[in-house]
Parts: structure tokens; sequence; C-alpha cells
């Protein structure tokens, strides 16, 4: 009765009080159960870890020149130079620090600003719902690659216009996603009871609503984040991000791709880094959403 | 033998061991229906599964057999188990709406049984069983109706398509959980009515599971009384109506309100067990008036008190029988002191879009009063309550407060508008938001109407929490910590703390236990007494408004067809739809 196995894996039963399980630290603490979660958040914080304290530990400087363009590893330059003949090893202990800020910067403020349309629209039953969508379906329909370089040829490619233009890239998505758990969680009851009270609209989008889409927007935030790194890098290697001298992993892969045969490390290393960090937080979000459906609890059930 | 025999059938939470079921033994015969009867959490439902086979997630079959037919089903393979299941054995779950795919017409879900069970049937075999079925379900035959979608139907027919899929291929038992526990008492009637005829006539053993006696009184023909996962009772539904003998059975009893006299309804105090947490001995004794001292001590063991009766009490054994009464009788007196009304709605008219909901409602609440609101779904009852709070404004009509006219949305009604009339939602477990502790909850009315300082908040709400008996540890738990009756006391207690003088209660014992309903209703009827309320009591339950109002209203498509005392109104109903209403309210009286 291979069913009935299935079954008996899993500890507890659904008729069982699930106590305080989905809520936010005990979610998080559940989903380190999974094996995903634990890789996702060790390949996180490894690259968090290189990138914070990478500039603290680095022998040379960014734009210093150590030796010839495109040499091999040796000692003193354990991962060789690249195209100008600067550290490798620097340059890759530098680089991670832009990829980190300007992603989670991104992503915080695409996740906020989404949210904030979002809430509004799917509390708001009124004809501000139906603006506000359109407005991000109108954005929706372009590509977000497009519409950032765009933007970013117009204004310039500074740090804070790089995370301003991807933030707002995630945010009809975000807002399309909230909205759609605003519009659910809106139509319970415990809503309207505040309505009926007459509490402040703000109070109850912050207290009765927000709380309550929190998991999706969890998830959301892993999956933006996740973006967020592969398009900033994207930008850099683009020639549209950080310009050089500065160290950045989507830069060194554009400069140094074409010693590749010569030197691969100037490629592979970033291109390695850049990966982990998109998988750890892939993986992470993925184990979040897994323990969100396993811990919602069936309501009023016998 | 019987058609279906489980023997000494032990469920276990899987890992742990704990007993969710324990030594349940009962035989159903062909043609005969078994109420299954008991509170939430007895591990009723977890019984009704093992007839097909299957037990939850968590949840293991740890020893026993279920025997269908001479043959064990809790030892056959899988695939055995897929023929078996809607095949020999259906199941009738308790929310249609759930049970039915929202994305297939109900004809095709239907045909979808015979491919799995009887692919070899031709077209002409299955089009007339199912509309054979159809019109034993009391559904249109058409194919238009079969093209329908779940959605498109009201929820008795919904219930009444899933009874069609249970019974259209022709199986020799049934398994039905609570399957109406979701309809109003007209819809109801006629569905158990429909369940009777259809295992009569096609010879089905049937398993009904419940927690309202008075609603398999009609229908079944013995009863078994479930109680922290074992069978404290079994006999015929005469012999248990007529001499209940352990006292859980007699308590249940005793919860139960009668439409044909008011009684003080009695409430079992405390809740049962949870799994695990299950008292040594007599599981029930500290629930229990008559416990003796070595209930606590000894598992009893079943005593037979007769052919078919057999009872699970130290008691019963001596026929030391205790003294559990039904509750008293009592007399409701007017309180109709003529006071100027509290509450006057006049000639309110209410859409939902296009669609008119209610015609020219009048109504009139006075100070103290409980008012009854009857109808079935769809009468509009909880839309007049909605508009009376504001959450659902009426097109025209004016509703006043102490003579002055209130605004028709909640929110452009002053704060002190807002305070003194409250509203108590049918479901604690969707009114309650779940991410909010007990306290926080409780604390939000206070900060919006009383601008008070820490300490006071604090008192104000361990007050509160005592007023509806609960502890003031509550305070600190979040609602799915709590049962559904001290969610509901949560939610009467979010509307007492803003210190109300008109309470709205919608349906607020619906989605409870009949035992944890009486104890909900002692506590409304006290707060009445006490703090002198005005209460709108919104129900499709007329044995209820017996007990609980002075006053009832009936409400049919949207307009009043009766006013009146409730004596007068249910004694001597004078409009059909009433009349209707209360022939159709289940009683325990043994039909």
């Amino acid at each position: 009765m291979s069913r009935m196995d299935t079954m008996m894996t899993s500890s507890a039963p659904a008729s069982e009080r699930v106590p305080a399980s989905s809520r936010g630290p005990g979610l998080l603490r559940r989903s380190l159960g999974q094996s995903r979660m634990r890789i996702g958040l060790v390949l996180s914080a490894f690259i968090v870890l290189v990138a914070v304290l990478g500039p603290l530990l680095a022998p040379h400087g960014a734009g210093e020149l150590v030796g010839a363009p495109y040499q091999a590893p040796s000692r003193g330059l354990p991962l060789g130079t690249d195209y100008l003949g600067e550290d490798v090893f620097s340059r890759v202990l530098l680089g991670g620090w832009t990829v980190l800020w300007m992603s989670l910067a991104a992503t915080v403020l695409g996740v906020g600003a989404g949210t904030v349309v979002g809430l509004l629209a799917g509390y708001s039953r009124s004809a501000l719902d139906d603006v506000l969508m359109r407005i991000m379906d109108v954005f929706l329909s372009f590509p977000v690659m497009v519409l950032v370089l765009l933007f970013i040829s117009m204004i310039g490619s500074k740090g804070w216009v790089i995370v301003i233009v991807v933030g707002l890239a995630w945010m009809p998505q975000v807002a399309r996603v909230v909205r759609g758990a605003t519009v659910e969680v809106v139509s319970r009851e415990y809503v309207q009871s505040a309505e009926a009270l007459g509490a402040p609209r703000r109070q109850i989008l912050a207290r009765e609503v927000l709380p309550n889409i929190a998991t999706p927007l969890m998830v959301e935030f892993g999956l933006r984040l996740t973006w967020s790194i592969g398009l900033i890098a994207a930008i850099s290697f683009l020639g549209q991000g950080l310009q050089p001298p500065a160290a950045d992993w989507g830069l060194m892969i554009k400069q140094n791709r074409q010693g590749l045969t010569l030197q691969p490390w100037g490629v592979v290393v970033p291109v390695l880094l850049i990966a982990l960090f998109t998988v750890g937080t892939n993986l992470m979000t993925e184990g979040i959403s897994r323990t969100v459906a396993r811990v919602t609890p069936p309501e009023g059930t016998a | 033998m019987s058609l279906v025999e489980v023997q000494r059938l032990r469920v276990e939470l899987a890992g742990s061991g704990v007993d969710i079921v324990d030594e349940v033994s009962f035989t159903i015969d062909a043609g005969e229906v078994l109420g299954l009867v008991g509170e939430s959490g007895s591990g009723k439902t977890t019984v009704g599964l093992t007839l097909l086979g299957d037990a939850r997630r968590g949840a293991r079959i740890a020893a026993g057999k279920v025997l269908i037919d001479g043959e064990d089903v809790l030892a056959l393979a899988d695939e055995d188990l897929r023929s078996l299941r809607g095949n020999a054995v259906a199941y009738i779950p308790q929310d249609p709406s759930a049970a039915l795919n929202p994305a297939l017409s109900i004809g095709r879900q239907i045909e979808e049984l015979f491919e799995f069970h009887r692919p070899l049937a031709s077209a002409a075999e299955i089009g007339a069983r199912i509309r054979e079925t159809l019109e034993e379900v009391h559904l249109p035959t058409e194919p238009a109706f079969l093209r329908r979608y779940p959605h498109q139907l009201s929820g008795g027919q919904q219930q009444r398509i899933v009874i069609a899929m249970a019974f259209v291929l022709r199986p020799q038992v049934i398994v039905l959980d609570e399957p109406t526990t979701g309809l109003d008492v007209t819809t109801q009637a006629q569905v158990l009515r429909t369940v009777r005829d259809l295992c009569a006539i096609h010879r089905v053993a049937a398993l009904y599971v419940t927690h309202d006696l008075a609603v398999v009184g009609n229908l079944t023909h013995r009863i078994a009384v479930m109680y922290a996962g074992r069978l404290v009772e079994v006999g015929t539904t005469e012999q248990l109506f007529r001499e209940p003998t352990h006292p859980y059975t007699r308590r249940l009893i005793a919860a139960v309100p009668l439409v044909s006299e008011c009684r003080e309804l009695v409430a079992i105090p405390g809740q049962a067990p949870a799994p695990g947490a299950r008292p040594e001995g007599c599981s029930f004794h500290p629930r229990c008036e008559d416990a003796l001292p070595e209930c606590e001590r000894t598992v009893p063991e079943s005593v037979s008190l007769g052919p078919d009766h057999e009872v699970r009490c130290l008691r019963a054994s001596g026929r030391r029988l205790g003294v559990v009464a039904g509750g008293a009788l009592v007399d409701r007196l007017p309180r109709d002191d003529g006071a100027p009304p509290l509450l006057r709605v006049t000639q309110v008219d209410a859409f939902h879009g296009k669609r008119q909901i209610l015609y020219g409602v009048d109504l009139e609440l006075h100070p103290r009063e409980c008012l009854a609101v009857v109808g079935e779904s769809g009468s509009g009852k909880t839309t007049l309550a909605r508009c009376l709070v504001g959450l659902h404004p009426p097109r025209r009509g004016v509703v006043e407060f102490k003579g002055a006219p209130l605004s028709t949305k909640a929110r452009a009604r002053s704060a002190e508008e807002r305070r003194t009339m409250q509203y108590i939602f049918q479901s604690p477990y969707t009114s309650l938001n779940p991410r909010r502790s007990v306290g926080a909850i409780l604390r939000f009315p206070l900060d919006l109407f009383f601008s008070l300082s820490r300490a006071e908040t604090e008192t104000r709400v361990a007050e509160v929490l005592e007023r509806v008996t609960l502890s003031p540890r509550t305070a600190l738990q979040y609602p799915e910590q709590l049962s559904g009756g001290e969610r509901q006391r949560v939610a009467i207690a979010r509307a007492l703390v803003c210190r109300p003088e008109v309470l709205i209660c919608d349906e607020i014992t619906s989605a409870l236990d009949v035992s944890v309903q009486a104890s909900i209703v002692r506590l409304l009827r006290g707060l009445q007494d006490d703090e002198g309320l005005a209460l709108l009591f919104v129900t499709h339950n007329l044995a209820l408004v017996r007990t609980v109002a002075d006053r009832v209203l009936t409400l049919s498509q949207g307009r009043i067809v009766e006013v009146g005392r409730v004596a007068d109104v249910l004694d001597h109903p004078q409009d059909p739809y009433t009349q209707g209403l209360i022939a159709d309210t289940p009683t325990l009286a043994i039909g």
C-alpha cells in the first residue's frame, strides 16, 4: 500500500491543532527541515560572506596593475590576472558587494512598491483598482531588459539609477501577486469586522491584510531577489552598469571573456559565484514555499 | 452476517502511536442506517474513512478489521481499494462545493465514475442510469442541467449531485460525513428524506456521521455515540432517545434545542480531550457529573442493557444511574415595557448588484429584547443584519438608532454609533485574524473607541475574557490554538469589549457543535439579563429561536412574512412558509 506509506511519512495529522505553524519565524524554522533550504542557506551565506568580507581581505586594489594581462595563476596571484593585468582574486573579492547591495536594494524597493500598489488596488473595490492595474499591465507589456536599458541610457549608469529602475521593473509583477492575495483576504470576515468597527483604511491594510499575505510576499521576495541578481549582473555585463576600474562580477565576465581560452579564471569564478547566489536564493524560496504549502492548516475541520 | 462489520478498530497517529480511535466495533446490515454521533475531535470522521480503507494524513490504521460483505478492506491492495471506493463503498463529504471539480460540468463528473468503474457500459445504459439517479435525488434530468458547472448550482443542489454520484453506481455501503451541516433546515430536511429513501430502495448500509443527534433521529435505525475515540453507547434510535444511559449521551440530548418547548439548554462543561491528552480510566469522567471515584482508574467495559443496546459506563452495570436531567422548562416573560425602540428599520430595500435581496423590510428592536430573524438561505436575513451595521448599504429605507437616522455606511457613522451596535459573524474560523493574538484582537476596538492607558486596556481585556468564561491566559494565544467554541467566545468578547447596546448575531452557532452551541446560547442569555443588551439573532434554526428569543420575524425571499411573540409564532404559525420551517426543524422525536 504505497499510498499509505507516503501518508505515514508526514508527522502531524491535519486534525491536530497546529500551533503557531504558519507564522513568520516558525515558518523559517520549519523550512530548515528541508535539505534544499539548508543548501540554499549555506550557498547564499557563503556569497554574502565573500561580498561583505571580501573588500577587507583583498590583497590588491581594484585598478592596481600587478602583472602582464592574462597571466596564469601563480604564487601571490591565485587566480591569475585579467585583460589589463589586474589581480583576478582581488577583483572577485571586491566585486561581489555591488551585486549584493544593488540586488537587495532593488528587490526591497520593487517588492515594497508593488505591495503598496497591490494592497491599494486589491482593497479599493473601485475604479482605483482598474486604473492601478491597467497601468501595471502597460509596464508588464515591455520586456524588463529593454525597459531597464532604456532608462539607464536616458539617465545614466549610476548605482542608484540601476537600483530604482530594476526595482520598478519588478513592481507590476509583485503588484499583481499582492493584489490577488489581498482580494482573497479582504473578503474574509475579520477584515469586515474591522470595517464595521470603523478602523482607518491604513490600519486595516497594515494589521488585518498585510500579515495574512506575508507568506506569498516572502516567496515573491525570494523570487525577485534571484531575478535581480541575474538582471544586475547582466546590466554590468552589457557595460551599462558600474564602469571600470570599479570591480564587479558582471563587468568582469564582459572584460575577460575574450581571453577565456588563455586564462579562464577571470570569467569562470564570477560566473560561478553569480550562479551559486541565484541557485542559493532560489532554493531558499522553494524551501519556504513548500513549507507554506505543507503547514497551511485546514480551516474548521473536525 | 451483517454487510458491514467493524471489529476492534484502532487508528493511531503515525509515529507516536497515540490512539485516535480504539476498540471500535459495530455492524451495519443492508438497508440499515447507523448514526455515528460525537463532538469535534471524537474520531467519528476517522472511523467513517476506515470503511473506505483510508486513514487521513498522519494517521495509521493499527489494528482491527473492517469487513465489507465478508472481505477485509484493510487488507486490500491499492488496485482493489480503488475499485472498492466509489463502487462498493461511496463517501458523501461535508462540503459539496469542495468535493466537486469546479472546472468540469456535473454531467461529465458523473460520467467519469462510469469510465473508472464500468468501462464496458454502453452510453445508453449510462444515460439511463444517470437519469434514474437524478430523478431519485429530485434533480432535473434534462441534458441542459447536466451541462451546468458546480458554481451554477445552489448548495442544496450541489449536495444532491454529490449524493447522486454516490448512489449512481449502486454501492453496497455509503458513508455520509455531516452532509447537511452547511444547509438550511428546509434543504436539510429534503436531503435527509432523499438519503433515507435511497438507502431503503437500494438496500444500502449507511453510516451517517454527525454531531447533532436531532438531525439523525428521523433517519437512523441505530445510533452509536462516540467520545474520545471510543464508542460509549450503541443502541437503536428509540432506545437512545427514550432511555439514554451513558451520561454523555444524556448530556448530548439535553444540549439539543427543541422547537416545541422552551428548555434551558444544558452545555457540557470543558471540551473533548485531544488524542494523547485523554485521561486515565473512563475518558469522560472529568466532564461527568455522575463520576464515581473508580471512574478515574477503571476503563469501563461494554455492558449490555438489552438487545442491541450497549453502554460503556461503570454506573450502567448496576444501573446506578446518576441524575443528569434535561434542562428545566423556562417561561420567557415578555419584556415589552413600552420603551421606545432602540433600533427601527423602515422600508429597507437592498440589492446585490442588480438583484433585489430585501423588499420593504420594517423592524423594531426594543431595549433588553431578543428578536430572532429566521429564514432559509437566500431569504436575505444576513443581508438585513449587514444593512444594520453598515456593511451592506441598502439602496432605500432608513435605519434609525434611538430615533436618529444612521448613515448607510459604517465608515460614515460616528464612532459612538459604531460602538453601540456590534456584529458577530457566523464562522469563528474566518472572523478572527489568524495572525493576531487574542489580546491584540481585543485591544483593537478598545484603542479605536476609548482612550485608555495601557494598564486600563489590559484590565478591560482580562475582564471581558472572564465575562465570556475564558481564562485570562487566552489573551496570549492565537485563534488557531483555540477550539471553535473558544473562538466564538473571543468573537463575542470583541463585541462586548466595546460596551455595546445592541448585538447583532449572524448564525453564530451554526458552525459549532450542538454541545458548544448550548454554552454559547447560555452566555448570550446571561449577557442579555445582566447587561440589558438588545439582541438581533439571525438563524435558520427555529428550535434555537424558542430558547433564545422573545420575538421572531420570518423572512422569505426578502419579504417579512410573519412577526410576533415566539410562543405565538411557533405554536400557531399563520404563514404557510413559517409552518413549513417548523415542520422541517429536526426534533428528538422518533419518526
